[in-house]
């Protein structure tokens, strides 16, 4: 122990130290101190004969309080740094000595202070590592961070401290442990790394995963410390990537990232996995695993716009090739469920976009900016505009914030223009706007700009010509020059503009516009003469030296377009010539070359001169280039081969610039990055690979039964417990032991466990149960579980009920009326119900369907998830499905999960209906009311002219969950034919301007006599235009197109009766249209009224509230009934009124700011009920 | 990722350092310098400056330069958005982010720095578990703590960071239990010379102030949630339920907190709460000009405009103003060339005029741009949207919470072209 004598020993020395010097250096400081700090007192620091106590308390007392008197050493450090070193630390260091706590934790409170403010404290370091195990918690921390600070410059003292951290390390208490980790692999000494690996392997496998999260911290410190150790490292990193927790996922992927980001195929079998968990990470985290994810999906999975960017080349043949291969990988896969949804895309790719997307609600602007960039990446065209909004949101936070995204935007909006297009307002200019983010906006409105709102993009940049701020100016005319160069029909308006500025006061905005005329002449310069000319009489004014060079050129080149003027500029070039900047010179000796080939009679001695006057010139450019063009124009006997040419090569036809984008083609970074950022591959970087041609095997996510589970103790459960997924829905990944958790949390009956199950607003709990199914079927005490298992279903449906009938009378109402077309069945059974849709009909009896279920799972024996106990190839194909199944979910509203037929559309839709609660994101307005009358069929096409293939359509009046702006048209196929309908699916919309289709997913096979029911989305932008498109099998083509009646343009919402009324307020004058109707026979009563309404238009009935009419008993004579509802495209409201009067007469209104359709909707409603 | 860490005032000094890693030296703030000098505002600043062998990453806030050191790839607004959190963190312990603050708790900020962040991977940002770690400083308990010589570290270990609701620490109780929740909206807007909108949105925020009991789980729905386009929320609210039945549910964090925030597209008509009439000329000759502004209310809904104040960035060569206000103050400085009239209350039944002439610098030619007018403005007890909380329900909990929701309009970034 050498180092601990020599420990002990250094404060002995110091002292003595200490004591030779204070003879000499006593003096000055007392001289010096006080002058520099006013307050009484701290003088006194350096004053050894000060009793410890005495000194203690005036500190406390002076600055009214421990924090006011920490600034004081400092000034005093930067005041004695000039002193003897050992001197000035004396005091500290018999402070750090004493008994006292609150002496040492003053001590280090100071010597923090040092280190924070940069001063040299690492004199102290024997003195303070003693305190390593001091008991005062807020000393030991202090300690701590000087420890991290220094041990790298005194490694054989820091290793004293070790031990400590050791014991520190076999703590029972999780947080001791997880801190003694954390510090010692901060402490950057290269022999005590090998205690660091084994302390962050042991840790890797602790029980408390705030531990393991510290492990996954640990693993970059160690890496960079010894770079030698990363085989082992990758081993530790490996298995905390199997960790379940969400604490430690965020961690360990940054451990990954740093150390081993190559190593893809570790990701392999966490990927689902990590999807899942994704939000539930901490913030930061997810940053880091979205980041890693997109490469990793870019390594596995195809290119969901391949067949768009093939089909823009035009080759069809590779279109199909493409598309059968991904068939083929995925028949074997799919092929009992081909008939209800082929997949085109991967399902883990899809689960990476559905799960990230809400993620762009996250307050981090950095989450939402690595989900954009994810779905910039990853997603299909069609779906990326999703991102739009939240990054348009993020322009609202900090300025820095609003730069990067900024930046971001500009590349993005290069390649998707469409996508901003909407927000094009949001990214107007305003006075008080930093430079650079008023030029970063500049750009993206130039890159935005096209045929129809370039009008209005102009009127903007006209008034950011007006500016105060002169290099947003410039900047302004660059970007009109740009719009000119790329949009034709302006580029005449652009030029006058930017010839009016020609006469601005400012020189720097004459300068700009007269280099930006320069690049638009060049396109058309035989129409412009006068404006070459106009400008060769500014030379006189400007002294910018970019514009004269401009003009010099401009002259030079269309000298045969002002031969007059030409030679006469050349003349006052050469009187100036001396004192003009390079630039100038350059372009004055090739005006005059241009001239001397053109006009040779009048211009020749005035080339001789410049030509002389540049061969002296100090710059060697200009030098070389009088005596190359010497050379090249004049004559002489040894003139080469070239002089003959020399005209060509002065006067050939250049091509105009290209005005492009800085921002162009910066998509190959990952956007989101630094190195997309700076346009500059940053160290570190991990390039995005390109799509692979065809997608790696899939099966290498499936993941086998994790044997923790069952071989991990009892003990180690129950710490799981806290930290169970609090937000994430457990669908697709239900590991045994958050099963397990949740199983004894619902036993106990916790509220956390409620809380769960609603937050996944039902659609969890069903789920939830049925992998405690699994569980117990795993479980080997299975009689016993399953009464258990009963008990807690049933206790569980009262606190649900309880629960939802809270939130809403409304949808407690509805459903009632569900359930007595469904025999009483609660929300959890439907949820099952309509899981295992597939395996039988519906139960009545409560036990009945748990059993049914609980067999039906048993005979599949595989998890919802991806965890078969043991992966075999028969189980391979059930497995698939499941996944599926799940994955319906989302994106995909209605799954019509069996063929249709019409005549039992009512209750088909109820069923759609109900798995629109539990599975998908439908907004339940509470008061729609389902017309009881069929909904009606439309037919696309006929069995005649279809071959045999029979097409109908209805309005599902379901929200379309991918995109709320979307009519959802359910459609049914029927193959009347005898053999099998390949490859049903939509080809070449013609849409009006600004519809959009959201097309099925494409049906791969119909067989015979069958029939199937797909639901597609149609944004109709509130018209009742028709929307065309062909529809395709693998054989014909026919040509389709749907109108909708206007009132399926609509959505219900609910409103209150109060609400109506004010809102009917804000739509009078031309917005409202009344007509006076008389009802039809059957409109005798308020249900065939309401009816009536309700089919035509999509709309909700607005309660009748407290108002008279309503309330008092006896009907009044003349009853209002009120609908309300929005468009879909634009939200706009659509109020209708039907009041009626005595003797079948009524007076319809409908207030809409789209007065077209209300026009129309008064139309079809007066229809209706005159009937 | 993050290396080290300079704080830095406006007048260049470099008054706090920190490292996570191995020390970088200072003199990498040079080329921090170098860039501040060349922006000349402070906002200009470009915020990653690439050096030879790092990377800085600078946010400017109340006065402060946080410059980061960073050396590999990281995304920008990881660091960028992380140093905000850290200066909010600042202004939470402290009451406000100044460079007087941060030297005068140097040793609290340096706890925090090293709690927030571990080997440059931001560890603890939640300030629940934060003020568990590290007690924020009071004026009662830094004078217990001389005395008795106790801490500012807290004794008991934090269990936050180990629960799956980071953000609530358990165990919380009040004997009032309350729950405020403030609608602050903020219009946008752009209005041209003739006072049509050139553009308007309206942001709105949630603030929230929760102190309950226990584990409340709280659930807030509105009247017309479909008003709102865009939201985002604190990490507490769930987004299934949003998604499925746009009421927002949440278990709160302790004390005050950023509940969500919300946009209100430019599509829905945006009522402007009020006009303004002005005429801004420069003459031709005798290097004066004149000003002529008048406020008055147009869509108020019925409610009182308060805190008008109307700001003008004048022209350079706008040497003095002589002006006369109807109602409150008006001030112009010289030096920062910024005309700023406080109105206060708006009077409907007179409306404020300020009118006058503004000199200018003799013999500099005529200003070819007038200056622009950003308008702030309050109005209490409405959100211009008309948005509206609809109940606030508490499960979980026993007891009855009080609960209040208060509506406040501000002027965000409004500005009249003129």
């Amino acid at each position: 122990m050498t180092t601990m004598q020599r420990l002990l020993q250094l404060p002995a020395n110091a002292v003595n130290m200490v004591k030779s010097v204070q003879g000499g250096s006593q003096g000055q400081e007392e001289a010096l101190s006080p002058v520099l700090t006013p307050d009484s007192g701290p003088q006194n620091w350096y004053n050894a004969v000060q009793p410890e106590e005495l000194r203690h308390l005036r500190s406390g007392g002076t600055g009214g309080g421990g924090e006011g008197s920490e600034d004081r050493p400092g000034l005093e450090e930067g005041l004695t740094s000039l002193q003897s070193q050992p001197l000035r630390h004396d005091d500290l260091k018999e402070m750090l000595d004493s008994n006292k706590d609150s002496l040492k934790l003053e001590a280090m409170k100071r010597i923090v202070a040092m280190i924070a403010r940069g001063k040299n404290a690492s004199d102290l370091f024997p003195a303070v590592v003693k305190n390593v195990a001091c008991k005062n918690i807020e000393v030991k921390k202090l300690v701590y961070v000087y420890l991290v600070r220094y041990a790298e410059e005194q490694q054989d003292l820091a290793l004293l401290s070790i031990s400590t951290f050791q014991r520190g390390l076999k703590d029972p208490n999780q947080l001791i442990r997880a801190s003694a980790l954390r510090v010692l692999s901060s402490i950057r000494v290269t022999i005590i790394v090998p205690i660091m690996m084994l302390a962050i392997k042991e840790a890797a496998s602790d029980m408390s995963p705030y531990v393991r999260k510290t492990a996954a911290h640990a693993i970059p410190k160690l890496h960079s410390l010894d770079p030698d150790q990363k085989d082992q490292l990758i081993e530790v990193i490996e298995k905390l990537l199997a960790d379940k927790t969400t604490l430690v996922a965020g961690s360990v992927v940054m451990a990954f990232e740093e150390v081993c980001p190559d190593r893809i195929d570790l990701i392999h079998k966490n990927y689902r996995k990590l999807c899942n968990l994704l939000i539930d990470v901490e913030e930061w985290g997810q940053v880091v695993i979205i980041n890693m994810l997109t490469r990793y999906a870019r390594t596995q999975f195809l290119n969901p716009n391949i067949n768009e960017s093939l089909l823009e080349e035009n080759s069809e043949k590779a279109f199909y090739a493409s598309d059968d291969e991904e068939e083929e990988d995925k028949k074997d896969e799919v092929a009992p469920l081909a008939k209800r949804k082929p997949y085109v895309m991967d399902p883990d790719h899809r689960l990476l976009l559905r799960n990230t997307k809400p993620l762009l609600q996250s307050r981090n602007a950095a989450v939402v900016m690595a989900v954009a960039q994810l779905y910039f990446h990853l997603a299909p065209k069609a779906e990326v505009g999703i991102i739009a909004k939240a990054l348009v949101r993020l322009m609202r936070s900090h300025s820095e914030v609003q730069y990067v995204v900024l930046q971001n935007v500009a590349t993005m909006s290069i390649k998707r223009r469409g996508m901003f297009e909407p927000y094009l307002k949001s990214f107007y200019i305003r006075s008080t706007d930093p430079t650079q983010i008023k030029i970063l906006k500049l750009e993206v409105l130039t890159n935005l700009a096209n045929e129809t709102n370039i009008s209005t993009i102009l009127r903007e940049f006209q008034t950011y010509i007006k500016s105060m701020d002169k290099d947003f100016v410039a900047a302004s005319i660059q970007a009109i020059g740009r719009c000119a160069t790329n949009i034709g029909e302006v580029r005449d308006t652009c030029l006058n503009g930017l010839v009016q500025l020609l006469s601005n006061r400012d020189e720097l905005v004459v300068a700009e516009s007269v280099v930006v005329i320069k690049k638009l002449l060049q396109m058309q310069p035989e129409q412009h003469s006068d404006i070459i000319k106009h400008m060769a009489k500014l030379i006189d004014n400007i002294q910018v030296p970019m514009a004269r060079a401009s003009i010099l050129w401009l002259i030079g080149e269309y000298c045969e377009h002002v031969p007059k003027i030409a030679p006469d500029v050349l003349r006052n070039m050469a009187k100036t010539f001396t004192n003009e900047e390079d630039i100038v010179k350059l372009q004055i000796i090739n005006l005059a070359a241009k001239l001397y080939l053109t006009n040779s009679k009048q211009t020749k001695l005035l080339t001789q001169y410049v030509l002389n006057l540049a061969k002296y010139d100090q710059n060697y450019d200009i030098r070389d280039r009088a005596r190359f063009i010497r050379q090249l124009i004049v004559p002489t006997d040894k003139s080469g081969a070239l002089s003959k040419y020399a005209k060509k090569l002065f006067l050939a036809l250049k091509p105009a610039p290209v005005l492009e984008s800085t921002f162009k083609d910066r998509d190959h970074f990952q956007l989101g990055s630094l190195s997309h950022l700076l346009n500059a591959k940053a160290g570190g970087y991990q390039e995005l690979p390109d799509w692979p041609e065809s997608a790696p095997d899939p099966s290498v996510r499936n993941v086998e039964i994790p044997d923790w589970s069952k071989c991990t103790s009892r003990k180690d459960r129950k710490e799981k417990k806290a930290e169970k997924p609090f937000y994430s829905d457990s669908d697709g990944e239900s590991g045994p032991t958050e099963s397990a958790d949740s199983e004894s949390d619902s036993g106990s009956g916790s509220e956390s466990a409620s809380a769960s199950d609603e937050s996944g607003s039902g659609s969890e709990s069903g789920e939830e149960t049925e992998s405690e199914e699994e569980e117990e079927d795993e479980e080997e005490e299975k009689k016993k579980k399953r009464k258990k298992h009963l008990d807690k279903t049933k206790a569980k449906k009262p606190v649900e009920e309880s629960t939802e009938s809270e939130q809403s009378s409304g949808s407690e109402e509805r459903k009632r009326g569900r359930k007595a077309v469904k025999n009483q069945k609660s929300a959890s059974e439907s949820e099952s119900e309509s899981e295992s849709s597939e395996s039988g009909d519906e139960s009545e009896d409560e036990s009945e369907e748990e059993s049914e279920s609980d067999t039906d799972i048993r005979k599949k024996k595989t998890p919802v998830s991806k965890q078969p106990p043991k992966q075999s190839k028969k189980e391979s194909k059930k497995e698939t499905q499941e996944m599926s199944l799940l994955d319906l979910d989302d994106f995909e509203p209605a799954p019509a999960s069996a063929p249709v037929t019409p005549v039992n559309f009512m209750s088909s839709s109820l069923v759609s209906d109900l798995e629109g609660l539990s599975l998908t994101d439908t907004i339940l307005a509470p008061t729609t009311i389902t017309p009881s009358g069929s909904i009606k069929m439309y037919e696309l096409l006929h069995r005649i002219t279809g071959e045999g293939l029979a097409v109908e359509y209805c309005f599902s009046r379901q929200p379309f969950s991918p995109d709320p702006n979307m009519v959802a048209v359910q459609i049914q196929f029927t193959n009347n034919t005898n053999s099998e309908t390949k490859n049903l699916h939509i080809e070449e919309p013609r849409l009006q301007c600004g519809m959009r289709i959201r097309e099925f997913a494409e049906i791969d096979v119909l067989s015979a006599g069958e029939s199937v029911t797909v639901v597609m989305g149609i944004d109709f932008c509130d018209s009742t235009q028709a929307a065309n498109f062909q529809l395709c099998t693998h054989t014909r083509k026919f040509f389709a197109s749907i109108q909708p009646p206007v009132g399926e343009l609509m959505t219900p919402v609910f409103l209150t009766e109060n609400d109506f009324k004010k809102e009917q307020g804000k739509l009078m004058g031309m917005n409202e249209i009344s007509e006076k109707l008389t009802l039809g026979e059957k409109c005798v009563n308020e249900h065939v009224i309401v009816e009536r309404v309700t089919a035509t238009a999509n709309l909700s009935r607005v309660p009748c509230g407290s108002d008279k009419e309503c309330s008092t008993p006896p009907p009044p004579p003349a009853p209002v009934y009120r609908f309300a509802g929005k468009t879909v495209s634009s939200g706009c409201l659509v109020l209708v009124t039907v009041s009626t009067k005595e003797g079948g007469r009524a007076q319809l209104t409908v207030n809409c700011e789209k007065m077209l359709i209300g026009t129309m909707l008064v139309k079809d409603i007066m229809q209706a009920l005159s009937q | 990722m993050i290396h080290s860490l300079f704080l830095i005032n406006t007048s260049g000094d470099l008054f706090l350092e920190k490292h996570w890693k191995s020390v970088i030296s200072r003199s990498v703030c040079d080329y921090f310098f170098e860039a501040r000098e060349k922006a000349v505002e402070p906002d200009n600043v470009p915020p990653v400056i690439p050096t030879p062998h790092h990377y800085l990453i600078t946010i400017y806030r109340e006065k402060i330069f946080f410059v980061s050191v960073i050396q590999t790839e990281v995304p920008p607004l990881f660091v960028i958005e992380f140093l905000h959190r850290v200066a909010e963190t600042f202004q939470d312990y402290f009451g406000e982010c100044s460079e007087t603050t941060i030297k005068d708790n140097v040793v609290i900020v340096y706890e925090l720095l090293e709690e927030m962040l571990d080997n440059g991977f931001p560890l603890a940002t939640e300030s629940n578990i934060l003020k568990e770690l590290i007690r924020p400083p009071t004026i009662l308990r830094s004078m217990v703590n001389t005395i008795t010589g106790s801490s500012n570290v807290g004794e008991t270990l934090p269990t936050g960071q180990l629960s799956s609701i980071p953000w609530r620490r358990a165990g919380v109780k009040y004997t009032n239990n309350e729950a405020y929740f403030d609608v602050v909206e903020e219009i946008d807007a752009i209005l041209d010379k003739s006072g049509t909108t050139v553009f308007a949105e309206i942001q709105g925020v949630i603030d929230a102030c929760v102190k309950l009991s226990g584990m409340p789980d709280l659930t807030l729905s509105f009247m017309n949630p479909r008003l709102l386009d865009d939201v985002s929320f604190h990490p507490c609210v769930r987004y299934k339920r949003w998604e499925s039945e746009r009421v927002i549910s949440f278990i709160p964090p302790d004390g005050n907190f950023q509940l969500m925030s919300y946009h209100i597209s430019a599509q829905n008509l945006v009522a402007i709460p009020i006009y303004v009439k002005q005429n801004i000329s420069f003459f031709e000759t005798g290097s004066s000009g004149r000003l002529d502004i008048t406020v008055g209310p147009k869509q108020t809904m019925g409610k009182t405009v308060e805190c008008l104040v109307v700001t003008i960035h004048m022209p350079k060569v706008v040497l003095s103003a002589n002006l006369n206000a109807t109602q409150g103050t008006y001030n112009y400085d010289p030096v920062t060339k910024i005309l700023l009239w406080d109105i206060g209350k708006l009077n409907p039944q007179k409306l404020p005029n300020l009118k006058g002439s503004l000199s200018l610098l003799s013999g500099a030619p005529k200003p070819e741009e007038n200056p622009s007018l950003n308008i702030d403005l309050k109005i209490q007890q409405l959100a211009i949207s008309g948005l509206k909380v609809n109940r606030l329900d508490m499960y979980g909990e026993k007891y009855k919470p009080f609960k209040g929701v208060k509506y406040v309009t501000k002027a965000g970034k409004f500005q009249v072209r003129t």
